[in-house]
């Protein structure tokens, strides 16, 4: 088990050194810093200046080496537009999307695991077809149209939640719909198959036979066993919420991680772009750590492929 | 040995994309879809009934037939340029359809000599291909495609590149477990036997094999593609005015959505619909492919 832990630990690292050295690299294609820093109209010598001041004529590996070292002391380097330090827009936006992608699981949980349970007791009934619907809308459309349809129905024909902003738990409501859509598909799928697989095991049998009634073996054994692959996805589908969630933000004037890198973008912002890109890569890998971990944990067979 | 330290993350993946127990009826009816809005995009020309670019300032914002104030001149109205709805419609299918066929088929280049590499050689190769496809996995699509387009600019092919280096992953995962399986039959051992090099064994006696389940997955990877390029186009960094794109016309349309909402559903349900078709009609060829192993 310790082999394995360090074999998983290490990999994580693997892929955010790389993931660290491919954003370096994004930066360096994005222009020259020094002359995006000095601004137009500055003489030669103020950019060569610059160039020498934060190490830009050294060669391209020793630049990686210096810029790793500074942000693993939380020095990711300052915005061309806003001035501040870029960890500080950051650590502002994060917050945000963390939220909203915490809804936006939560609900897609709530209503996508029982769901798929029901549909998956019952194979080709009416309730497997209503989830199948909710997965084929979830799967495609996009979700800058369906952000629109809300706000048409709730914000403006029942006016019951704001349409903009996120100054209240009421705004998250929302667009957190709206992300939730995105992820109910996959669990539906894993919790379908899951309870279908269940229900053909022995132990259902078993219950079945001893008397047990239908709440006690969907609540009591199946809902347990279903439970454990929805644990691994659910928390990649969180990883890709806080990726995914940059056109809903937009559209709901949420100023969150996603809102921050689109905005860099417009604004050439590129070391803004490359901590969002960081942040976010780096919540996934912690998070599909924390998944396999868990996983390892509660299924010991893993271990021992 | 890769999959033995990676053992949920590509697959989970995978489940992002659910298998949905479609039957005949979906797989026809995807069929119909698809093979209506190709022959719409090919005869776009023919059959729009106004050039797609041709403004009119008298005639903003009229309404579509079906409303109150539409007139038969604009089946589905004007924009707010007085540009045919249906006209840009009909050009958008086309830009739609040729991101996804332009993106699968370069996605498709990329993941399946991976998956070749992977699954054939295993060892070494495995576990660093395995290492590459958890680095792309790591990398959220969303937030690095857009950074990608503001940075090397937006002209309809380099979109298809950046899509597509983000698309493979399907194409690889499938690729290597089928190559996998088939690398000690007997028909390759037969074929290294009589002197066959190794990349000739993998694309003429492998490959052939992998055909059907790699056009299921080219089919839902082409959707994938399609929502992402109507959503970089929304966001302002796809398709640029005044070329046309389903994403696109949304974008334009949203500062009128409270007043008229048509403009912004229209398109949507353009996309809704594709896609839709283009799922079912992945689904179903899964179903009906190998129908032994769909659930």
């Amino acid at each position: 088990m310790a082999y394995y832990i360090a074999r998983r630990l290490g990999l994580a690292v693997m892929v955010m050194l790389t993931i660290s050295l491919l954003s370096f690299l994004m930066l360096k294609m994005s222009g020259d810093l020094a002359i995006s820093m000095a601004g137009e109209g500055s003489g030669a010598d103020y950019v060569e200046f610059l160039r020498k001041t934060y190490g830009w004529d050294k060669p391209l590996i020793v630049q990686y080496g210096d810029w790793l070292w500074k942000a693993l002391r939380g020095d990711i380097g300052t915005s061309f537009y806003y001035g501040s330090p870029v960890l500080d827009l950051v650590a502002k936006s994060m917050p945000v999307t963390l939220t909203l992608g915490a809804w936006a699981i939560v609900i897609a949980l709530g209503t996508a695991i029982p769901l798929g349970m029901a549909a998956g007791s019952r194979p080709g009934s009416w309730i497997d077809r209503i989830a199948l619907f909710i997965a084929l809308i979830g799967v495609s459309t996009p979700i800058f149209w369906l952000s629109f349809v809300l706000i048409l129905v709730l914000g403006l024909e029942f006016a019951v939640l704001p349409i903009s902003g996120g100054g209240t738990p009421a705004h998250f409501v929302m667009p957190a719909i709206a992300l939730a859509f995105y992820s109910m598909p996959a669990i539906i799928r894993i919790s379908r198959a899951g309870m279908i697989d269940v229900m053909r095991s022995d132990y259902i049998r078993t219950a079945r036979a001893k008397g047990l009634r239908p709440h006690q073996i969907y609540l009591g054994h199946a809902l347990r066993n279903t439970l454990v692959p929805v644990v691994a996805v659910a928390s990649v589908q969180f990883g890709f919420l806080l990726g995914g969630s940059v056109v809903v933000e937009n559209i709901f004037a949420l100023h969150g991680i996603g809102y921050l890198t689109w905005e860099a973008i417009n604004q050439n912002d590129y070391p803004v772009v490359q901590a969002a890109l960081l942040t976010v890569s780096s919540a996934y890998v912690v998070l599909t750590l924390l998944a396999d971990l868990l996983n390892v944990m509660i299924d010991p067979r893993i271990r021992l492929d | 040995m890769a999959s033995h330290i990676t053992p949920h993350s590509p697959q989970a993946r995978l489940w992002n994309r659910p298998r949905l127990p479609v039957g005949r009826w979906g797989l026809i009816l995807g069929a119909v879809i698809i093979a209506a809005i190709f022959v719409i995009a090919v005869f776009a020309p023919w059959l729009a009934p106004h050039p797609p670019y041709e403004q009119s300032l008298s005639d903003r914002l009229v309404r579509p037939v079906f409303m109150e104030g539409g007139t038969w001149n604009h089946l589905l109205g004007t924009d707010h340029l007085g540009r045919d709805y249906l006209s840009r419609l009909i050009y958008g299918a086309r830009l739609s359809l040729m991101v996804g066929f332009g993106t699968i088929l370069l996605s498709a280049v990329v993941g399946i000599s991976l998956g070749l590499l992977a699954g054939y050689f295993g060892g070494r190769t495995d576990l660093a291909v395995m290492f590459i496809l958890t680095v792309r996995l790591s990398l959220p699509i969303m937030l690095a495609a857009i950074s990608l387009v503001g940075l090397l600019g937006n002209s309809l092919f380099l979109m298809m590149v950046i899509l597509a280096s983000f698309l493979w992953d399907q194409f690889l995962v499938v690729t290597r477990s089928l190559t996998m399986r088939y690398r000690d039959a007997e028909f390759v051992l037969a074929a290294r036997a009589s002197g066959l090099s190794d990349i000739r064994i993998m694309l003429s006696e492998i490959l052939p094999n992998l055909l059907s389940p790699l056009v299921v997955v080219a089919t839902l990877e082409m959707a994938h593609a399609i929502l992402l390029e109507a959503a970089l186009s929304f966001l302002g960094l796809g398709i640029r005015p005044p070329d046309t794109s389903w994403g696109l016309m949304i974008a334009e349309a949203k500062d009128f959505v409270f007043f008229e909402s048509w403009l912004v559903n229209i398109p949507g349900l353009a996309i809704f619909v594709l896609v839709a078709g283009i799922t079912f009609l992945g689904e179903g060829l899964r179903v009906w492919l190998a129908p032994d192993n769909s659930q």
